[in-house]
Order: C-alpha cells, then structure tokens, then sequence
C-alpha cells in the first residue's frame, strides 16, 4: 500500500500521549477512523476524496500504528473519547466522521456522547450494535491472514491490495492492532448493548454504506444503524466486501461527496 | 528427590475416534462436545482417580493434575474436583496442582478459598501451581488475552492476602474488585501451601518466579532449553542475591515402564496416539497457532508473531510447525521412514521400557538436568487403565527406589528437603515435634 504524495505525514502531542495522522486536502474536513487491523496509509479512496475537494484527516487510533498506545484503555469509548479530544486539539470540527468497520463503532460512540464536534456521519460496515440477525465474524479465532481475506468480496480483491504474502510491515501492523482490538473489544466483542439507547438521539445525517457480499459485519447491523439513527440513510453496495472503500474507492467517495455536500 | 506422578487425563472414546491410531484429524477447538458421553466420562473419571490411589500406594510422594479446558486431551477442566477428592481418597501423597489458571479466573476469591479447603481436607498435602494458560484457556473462558500476565500477577497477589492478610479487607485493583475479603476457610499449611511455578517457554514467568523463589517445573520441554530455562533462573537469582539449587528446579518428562521391551514399545507409542496433548510432537491432534498465540497473550511490541509463537513449541519437540512458521529451511524427514516414537525415544522425550532400561535412562535426565523433583508423565495418550497399572506397579518396584538412590548419589534435593527461600535444609516434621516435646519435658 502506498503513501499518496500530496498526504503529509504528522503527528500531534496530547496529555495521554501522541498520535499519529495523515493529512491533505483544503475543504470541508472529513476524518476517517480505520479498521480494527490498522491503517495502512492514504488510500485510493482518500485520494478521491481530496480530488472531490475535501480535506481528510486520518489518524492512526491511540493504540494502533504510530500513535502511542493507552495502555489503561479497556473499552471503545477510551477510544472515542480520545478521537474526540484530537479533532478538539486539531481544530477540525464540526467534522464529518467516517468510520469504517470497527471506526465505525468508535465514530458511533463518539457522535453519542458530543453531538457538537460531528457534523455528519458515515458508516461503512460499522459494528458495534449487537446484531439482530447472524454474528459479527470473529477475528480472535481467525488468523490475520484469513480474516482479511474474508474482508475482501473474494481472495482476488485480497491479493490486489496485500499479495500472496503479505509483507513483514502489514503483518506486524496486523498483529499488533488485533493486540489493541482485544484490549478494548476482546468481550464484549465488537458490540455495545448500551450504545443503541445512545444512538437514538444521535440525529446529525448519516450515511450507512454497507457492502452486499460483506461477510464480516451482518447485513442486519446496517439495518439497525439506519433504523436507530433519527437522520440515516442506507446505502448498499452490490459489488463489495466489508471493505467497501478498499474495493469501491470512487463510489464510496461519491457517496461521501454527495453526503457532505446536502449539508 | 521428590518424585510425582502425572497424566494429563485424557477423554479416550473408542466410538468417536478420539481413541488409539485412528487416524482421525483432532483439531483443536473445533470438536463439538456433542459427541461427549457422560457414562464415558464417568469411567475415565473413576479410573484415573484410581490410579492415583494407586500410585500413592506405590510410593510416589506427589500426584500431580493439571487443568485444560474445553478439549478432550485433558479432562481436569475442574481440577480442583480431583484434588479434593484426592484430599479425602489419600493420606500420604503431595497433591501437587500445576497448575489452577489464574487469568481465566475472575472471581480468584473462590480459588482461594478451595485451595484453603483442599489443604484442610488433606491436611496440608497442597503444592499449589498457578500457569497463565494457553490461548484455548482464554478463548475457553473468555478471559481477555493481552491482560492474562497483568491478571495473573494481582490473581496472585490477592489469593497470598486471602491467605494470609487478617480479614476483613477491601481489595480495589486494576482487575479484581472486593468489598470484603475475609474468606472463613484459611490454609492448613502456615502461612500457606508451597507455590510451585510450572511453564514452558515464558521467560516473563521464569524471571518472576525466581524473583519469588518459587521453584519452577519445566514441562516436558526437551533436554537443551529446559537447561537454558533453568540457567535463566539462575541468573535472575543471582539479580536478587541468591543461588539456586536443585529445591528450585523441577521437570515433568514421559516415562512408561513394562514388563517387557516388546509390551513397552507398544504401551509408550500410545503416548503420541489418541487425544494426547495436540502441543506434543508426533500427536495426531491439529494446533490452530492464532489461537494458542493469542494477541497479546505473550509481550511482542516489537516483534512478529512467529518469532514467539512457536518457540514453546519447538521447546517440546514440534519441530515441524515451528520450522514451518518460522520460515527456516526444513529438512523434513521423509513420512515413510520418519518414526516419531523412536525419534522421540533418541532425544529422551519419552523413555519407555522396562526397569532395567528406563532406570539408566532416568539417570541421564537427572545428571543432565540436576531437578530436585521430578514428574513421570505415564498413562496418556491411547493408554489402557491395564497399561498405566502394570506401569504403576513396576515404578513402585523398581524404578522408584533406584531413582532414589540416584537421586542421593548426585544430591538432588527437594523443596522439603532444602527450603527454596531460604536455601536452608528443612528439619523433618517428626524430628521437629519430637525434639518440641522433648524441650517441653525438659522444661518442666
């Protein structure tokens, strides 16, 4: 995966210690939570998001990547609540929040507790809601290497973006963010039973975008996202995995665009 | 010399498969406890609780259990059951726990207080051992993984205060929360029963434990690193002013005796068929790495999970997978000639014979090793109840005696022969009472 030019690497120092994030882009700000596994950089996806005019904030969560690692953190709200104080320290909001996955759950918790900082939200495959229907796939029983690759729509999409072995780089990453997932979500996993009572007063616009062939988060999660959000709007992409935005950059990136500019 | 016997207990079902060379793949965490029968369960209860009756008949000092869950290679999911059975079934023996896992326990209150009872009930036979688990057992028991070392230690530090610390008192950690900590069952033993630390691997675990001076037992891990895990002891005691000796070293290794070499060969095959222990090489069981390597279950900021995972592995002979993982060039023996029982037996990861031949063999483990107390891991795998008994039988006649004699030769000394924190030989409980009255009556 490779760095995009025009995105600068940086870094900002909070109390609870530093965090990194890519930035680029002069427009209306977005920030993008990654996934559980980390985030590997710019993506094509971010890159279409700047081309749309937009600025994007991506930072690696306290705990993954760059960013030093909250070792008294025990639950995604510790996570959410730090995001929250970043976008503050950054100046950024009122932004519009993009979780992805697992960022989709720790944007989720922190548009319910600062409705201020977040002018809209999107959520791609986003978690964190006990699902009605099915489970959410377990990465703690998988390996790294097979819960990826169930991420993708098929192994193709798979070896398009990491290869046949991924490198030592992507391993580690993956390996130390599933570190840092199961300090926070290890039980219960990857779901809040008292996040949907919150999220019901949640009524900045939000755009659900969920992947048809997504075999991570269940298709009954996105429902109940749009169901409890007063202000959401499902979007459902035929042709993606749980990785939407990996497999379908320009779409997504439109439907951000789009979002952003009914606000 | 202290001498243990111990088998892991296996679930042996000759209808399902988990039973001899069947052939049949066991992957681990992957059979449903459908096919468990409870009147199966019943027997194999019953007949290793009979063993061990047994083997304290035929003079072994300590009966070691140990705890695994949710697989049919051990069935001490609740070993403490089986230790208070023993408790009240025996009268001489050590019952030696390596050990309860501290992690998965949430409510360590409870430990407390049943080893408090075990202790009584057996009036102080208890040699506690607490491990960290495996990745089965956290996954078993839903314990989050990367605090397992963070948890063992306070589970540790709470139950010594149980045991010791006059209730009530409150205990507020980082893990465990109590408003009142005064359990109304106390340890026979003063101040508590002895603390063995038995692993694998883990030089987190070696480091600690010789910083308690609690003795360590090597678990079946194969001749070189189990002296390298003992070196590091040392060193660590040496840190915190101190030398070590044989009351600090313990090893558990395969050891089956028979009446001839022919009934030996077929008996100690049987350790690497049936639903032995999937860690050990030549078993007929699967091992899913992601899931004994769970994240943060071992210290790896800064490193690969491959380059941990399977040094455990490797340290018990599973080659193999750890070759595999790691990437190195193998030279994999070709499966035709490639015999796992004999290649075993060559390196001393299973010694299998009659008393003439395993004696010498014992012997070379001791000498290599200088452990103060000793496991021999018998009856497992495929193993019969027949099997384990002419076993049993052959220890206590044979083998036993000349072990210990062994064992004086070369001076290997026990933790109740010489005191591991103070490295001061223990005066025997007899003499000591005997000599109190005498004082007494001198007295008056």
């Amino acid at each position: 995966m490779q760095e995009l030019d025009e995105f600068e690497q940086l870094q900002i120092t909070m109390p609870t210690g530093d965090v990194a994030y890519i930035k680029a882009g002069i427009g209306e700000p977005v920030v993008y939570l990654h996934h559980s596994w980390g985030s590997p950089g710019a993506l094509p996806f971010h890159h279409n998001l700047i081309e749309a005019g937009l600025s994007a904030t991506i930072p690696d969560m306290p705990g993954w990547g760059g960013s030093t690692r909250p070792t008294w953190a025990r639950d995604v709200r510790d996570i959410a609540i730090l995001i929250g104080n970043v976008i503050d320290a950054l100046r950024l909001g009122p932004v519009t929040l993009i979780g992805a996955g697992f960022g989709g759950y720790v944007a989720s918790e922190l548009a319910a507790m600062s409705p201020p900082r977040i002018a809209s939200l999107v959520l791609i495959g986003p978690v964190g809601l006990y699902p009605e229907q099915g489970e959410i796939l377990d990465q703690m029983m998988l390996s790294h290497r097979q819960y990826i690759q169930e991420s993708f729509r098929d192994r193709r999409t798979y070896i398009d973006h990491f290869g046949e072995e991924p490198d030592t780089q992507i391993r580690t990453l993956w390996d130390l963010s599933r570190e840092m997932t199961a300090r926070v979500s290890w039980k219960p996993y990857m779901h809040n039973r008292r996040l949907q009572h919150l999220l019901s007063s949640v009524d900045c616009p939000t755009l659900v975008v969920y992947g048809e062939k997504d075999k991570v988060a269940p298709r009954s999660l996105a429902l109940q996202f749009e169901k409890i959000l007063p202000n959401a709007k499902l979007e459902v992409v035929r042709s993606a995995g749980h990785l939407v935005e990996f497999e379908e950059p320009k779409l997504v990136a439109d439907l951000v665009c789009d979002h952003v500019s009914r606000l | 010399m202290f001498i243990g016997h111990f088998t892991e207990r296996p679930y042996q079902d000759p209808e399902s498969g988990y039973f001899g060379a069947t052939g049949r793949s066991i992957t681990d965490l992957t059979m449903s406890n459908a096919s468990y029968d409870p009147k199966l369960g019943a027997r194999l209860y019953n007949r290793y609780l009979d063993e061990k009756i047994y083997a304290e008949e035929m003079g072994f000092d300590g009966l070691m259990l140990n705890e695994h869950h949710s697989t049919p290679f051990c069935m001490g999911g609740v070993m403490n059951l089986e230790a208070a059975i023993l408790a009240r079934i025996t009268s001489r023996s050590k019952i030696v726990l390596l050990g309860n896992i501290l992690p998965i326990w949430d409510d360590p209150l409870f430990l407390a207080e049943e080893l408090a009872e075990i202790d009584m009930i057996s009036e102080g036979r208890l040699v506690t051992g607490w491990v960290r688990g495996t990745g089965r057992e956290s996954v078993a028991h839903n314990a989050v993984a990367p605090y397992n070392w963070e948890r063992f230690q306070e589970a540790h530090d709470f139950i010594i205060d149980a045991w010791t610390r006059p209730g009530p008192f409150r205990w507020e950690g980082e893990h465990y929360h109590f408003r009142y900590v005064n359990p109304w069952a106390r340890p026979y033993q003063d101040p508590h029963p002895p603390i063995w630390i038995p692993g694998v691997m883990s030089r987190n675990t070696v480091a600690w434990a010789a910083e308690k001076r609690y003795p360590y037992v090597m678990l079946a891990t194969e001749l070189e690193p189990t002296k390298e895990s003992y070196a590091y002891y040392t060193e660590v005691a040496k840190e915190h002013g101190y030398e070590t000796g044989t009351q600090h070293r313990g090893y558990l290794f395969k050891v089956h005796v028979d009446e001839t070499e022919e009934l030996a060969e077929q008996a100690g095959r049987k350790f690497v068929q049936g639903p032995s222990n999937p860690f050990l090489e030549g078993n007929q069981g699967v091992v899913r790495p992601f899931i004994q390597n769970l994240p943060g279950l071992t210290q790896r900021n800064n490193l690969l999970p491959t380059m941990r995972s399977f040094a455990a592995a490797a340290s018990r002979g599973r080659a193999a997978q750890h070759q595999a993982e790691t990437k190195k060039a193998v030279e994999k023996p070709k499966p035709e000639k490639f015999d796992t029982y004999v290649d075993q037996t060559k390196k001393y990861s299973i010694i299998s014979g009659t008393p003439k031949t395993v004696i010498p063999k014992v012997k070379h483990v001791l000498e290599t090793l200088r452990p103060g107390s000793i496991f021999f891991w018998d009856g497992d795998g495929a193993m019969s109840h027949e099997d384990s008994m002419r076993s049993l039988r052959l220890m206590g006649s044979d083998v036993i005696p000349a072990v210990r004699e062994i064992a004086d030769e070369l001076e290997l000394k026990s933790p109740f022969e010489v005191d591991p924190k103070t490295n001061q030989p223990i005066v025997e409980s007899k003499e000591s009472e005997s000599s109190d009255s005498s004082s007494e009556t001198d007295s008056v």
